[in-house]
């Protein structure tokens, strides 16, 4: 193990977080992928390895299977198989990861799509002995339609085609040809073998071919900030605080979460729905006043002027507004059993907004394999993803889902059960 | 701020966020509050999420009877200096209602009555929310935890039919009698909460320090000495130089031999530190799949 993997205190990540997920199938050895990790950036404690090496030795399993560690619920070990997104931890002396472990089964879609959502990276897995099969296409696709903009493809198990240069270089072109159709900034290939360690934290010995960096150096460096919608200002106000004691008397913050650009005291800003426009007085934390406040930050803005405003609403410059707008675009990925109904009605919730909305319109659905558009089949059942049009009880203030995650994404929500039935991605 | 920590800005961020979504979406709600360090820390975030005003949920302490002395005097403290309402449920009062039955034999514990006095807490106080403290780097059934979990309306966790959860949109919403329990810092790690600690400079109650106390050893795990402890023949308390990483029930929670005496010290102890930290509780060790089996009965 190398220097920069111990886990001391005096190596405090310095970059942030870096959110990845991993897709795959089943056995192409995703698990083992992040047990590897865990294991070799010493995020796994005693207690846990003594129970997965017992577990291995009760199965009768040569060495310790790694992949039991993100083995999570008792249904999975019965099974074998992963079924739910599980979240896991590592910290190395340049980041703190957090890992959605998404499932590889068809029927699993929407775990897939719930891990990759708060994602900036995609790990994709390919079976070096099966090049692309559907399912990576599948994989790919969402991730792309989830606004991923960094993919890493680790063709595994390289041990098993002895390492061959050809196997990877075919895989490699095969992926490319697919992706170019996609919108995806950023891939990457690396060649590896999970259960052996190659190229995940050490470079290879097996493969001197490959001159391109490991899978951690490559996770541990990469650039994510600048994925995060730096010029078009908007805040979704959250929540309204008012204390309503004697010393903040008059008191009244917008306490939320910068969903797009970059907010400072003194900047004019505008109020959606209303229209009316005040300067920001002061961005308020519990540490004390801060100057500007970017995305992904917690504030309370304080306003010159004393408007009513409630949860919903969303503070934004003069010249530069969201579309606000009832009938709307978008892409849904299905999350529930129950299919789409054209002319059902659903609960919406968009930013910190909460409406209703009739679907008006199935356009087509997606083969998700393929990228085909569908057109004579229009039914849109758990898993699949269609593009459609609602309209809304009332306006939502939003962009693109491609110009911004946070003001371009909803959910549905079924009215009678209140379960997530739909993940939506405005056009 | 967090200098040198930049992660723990955006953890921070999260939670708060969190926080406050609780606040806008649900009605009554409780933060869980046993005294140890995680629901310190959720306990303080409230306190930043909504200043200047007041948090907008009281603090709930479901007490098993069998406090270390030092958590309560803590607690006591605590709560007024973050400006907060405590509300106090008692396992004793559901044992005395025959609510539930008192386990007997050495390992006898009222880590698992205490789940019952939570349901009736709810039941009784209308809740529609819980903040817990839990996080998903504790334990494996938690890894899968959504930050808002639905309960159905016998306070149950269903792993199969979690709502999915996406982008920063948390789904509230639900029938009469149901709740949820929300846990702010699902994505923090025990290292991350010793960190913030730290960094913001959080009080904590002294048996979190280096002490000298009488334990016993039971089957590796240090117990401090109690009159809730039925000692077996041949076991005898002895003094040893121990500090809690983890607070709960006296019955199950271990010491660990420590000489850690400042918060740096913790901090370098739990990174070198090659045992989880529900390794010293003995309420996990029932079973494989204790954890998972007592979060689907209604369990924090």
């Amino acid at each position: 193990m190398t220097d920069s993997t111990k886990h001391t205190i005096i190596e405090n990540p310095t970059r942030g977080l870096l959110r990845f997920f991993t897709a795959g199938s089943v056995d192409d050895g995703k698990s083992t992928l992040i047990g590897r990790l865990l294991y070799d950036t010493k995020s796994i404690f005693e207690d846990q390895y003594e129970a997965i090496k017992n577990t291995s030795e009760l199965r009768g399993e040569e060495n310790v299977n790694l992949a039991l560690l993100t083995d999570g619920l008792r249904a999975e070990r019965e099974q074998g198989i992963t079924i739910d997104v599980a979240y896991r931890y590592f910290s190395t002396p340049r980041r703190k990861f957090i890992i959605a472990d998404t499932p590889g089964h068809i029927q699993y879609t929407r775990n897939m799509i719930t891990g990759s959502s708060t994602a900036n990276l995609a790990i994709i897995m390919v079976d070096a002995r099966h090049g692309i099969i559907e399912q990576t296409c599948r994989h790919t696709l969402i991730t792309s339609l989830i606004g991923i903009r960094h993919i890493i493809v680790c063709i595994n198990k390289m041990d098993l085609v002895d390492y061959k240069e050809e196997v990877f270089e075919k895989i490699r072109a095969d992926f490319e040809k697919f992706s170019s159709k996609l919108e995806v900034v950023d891939v990457r290939f690396i060649p590896i073998s999970a259960l052996n360690g190659d190229n995940l934290v050490e470079k290879s010995k097996h493969m001197p071919w490959y001159g391109g960096s490991t899978l951690l150096y490559q996770l541990e460096n990469i650039h994510v900030a600048s994925d995060e919608n730096l010029i078009d200002c908007r805040f979704p106000v959250q929540y309204v605080i008012r204390p309503q004691t004697d010393e903040y008397h008059d008191y009244r913050g917008y306490a939320g979460k910068v969903a797009g650009g970059i907010f400072k005291k003194g900047d004019t800003v505008v109020v959606l729905p209303s229209g009316l426009s005040s300067k920001i007085k002061a961005i308020n934390t519990f540490d004390g006043e801060i100057d500007e406040a970017t995305p992904g930050m917690s504030v309370t803005i304080l306003l010159e002027d004393n408007i009513d405003i409630s949860r919903g609403d969303m503070l934004v410059r003069e010249h530069n507004k969201p579309k606000m707008e009832q009938d709307i675009e978008l892409m849904v990925c299905w999350l529930n059993e129950k299919k789409l109904t054209v002319g059902a009605k659903y609960a919406i919730k968009h930013t910190t907004q909460d409406a209703r909305c009739v679907v008006k319109e199935v356009l087509y659905k997606v083969n998700i394999n393929t990228l085909h558009r569908i057109e004579d089949d229009k039914e849109i059942k758990l898993n699949d993803i269609g593009r459609i049009t609602i309209r809304t009880t009332k306006s939502l203030y939003f962009d693109s889902y491609r110009k911004n995650r946070h003001t371009g994404s909803l959910i549905l929500i079924d009215e009678a059960t209140n379960e997530t039935v739909g993940a939506g991605m405005i056009l | 701020m967090h200098a040198n920590t930049r992660h723990l800005e955006e953890l921070e961020s999260e939670a708060i966020y969190v926080l406050r979504e609780v606040a806008a979406q649900f009605e009554k709600t409780a933060l869980l509050f046993s005294g140890g360090k995680d629901s310190i820390v959720v306990s303080y975030l409230a306190r930043k999420a909504f200043w200047p005003a007041k948090m907008p949920f009281a603090l709930m302490h479901i007490d098993t009877g069998h406090n270390f002395e030092e958590t309560i005097t803590y607690r006591d403290e605590w709560v007024k200096k973050i400006d907060a309402r405590l509300i106090v449920r008692y396992v004793q009062d559901s044992i005395d209602k025959g609510r539930v039955k008192e386990e007997t034999g050495y390992s006898a514990s009222r880590n698992l009555l205490q789940t019952v006095t939570l349901l009736d807490a709810i039941e009784e106080l209308k809740l529609d929310a819980c903040i817990g403290g839990a996080r998903r780097d504790e334990e494996k059934a938690r890894a899968k935890e959504r930050f808002f979990s639905h309960r159905d309306e016998f306070g149950q966790w269903n792993p199969k039919n979690q709502r999915p959860e996406l982008w920063d949109l948390f789904n509230g919403k639900k029938n009469m009698g149901e709740h949820f329990r929300v846990f702010p810092l699902s994505n923090w790690t025990e290292l991350d909460v010793w960190q913030y600690i730290k960094d913001e400079n959080i009080p904590i109650p002294s048996i979190y320090y280096t002490h000298e106390r009488e334990c016993l050893n039971r089957d590796g795990q240090l117990l401090a000495k109690s009159s809730f402890i039925k000692l077996k023949e041949n076991e005898r308390y002895e003094k040893q130089t121990v500090r809690f990483r983890t607070i709960g029930d006296m019955t199950c929670t271990g010491a660990v031999l420590s000489k850690a005496s400042t918060i740096d010290e913790v901090i370098e102890e739990v990174a070198a530190s090659r045992v989880t930290e529900r390794g010293t509780r003995s309420d996990d060790k029932r079973s494989e799949a204790a954890m998972e089996d007592r979060k689907k009965a209604g369990y924090f």
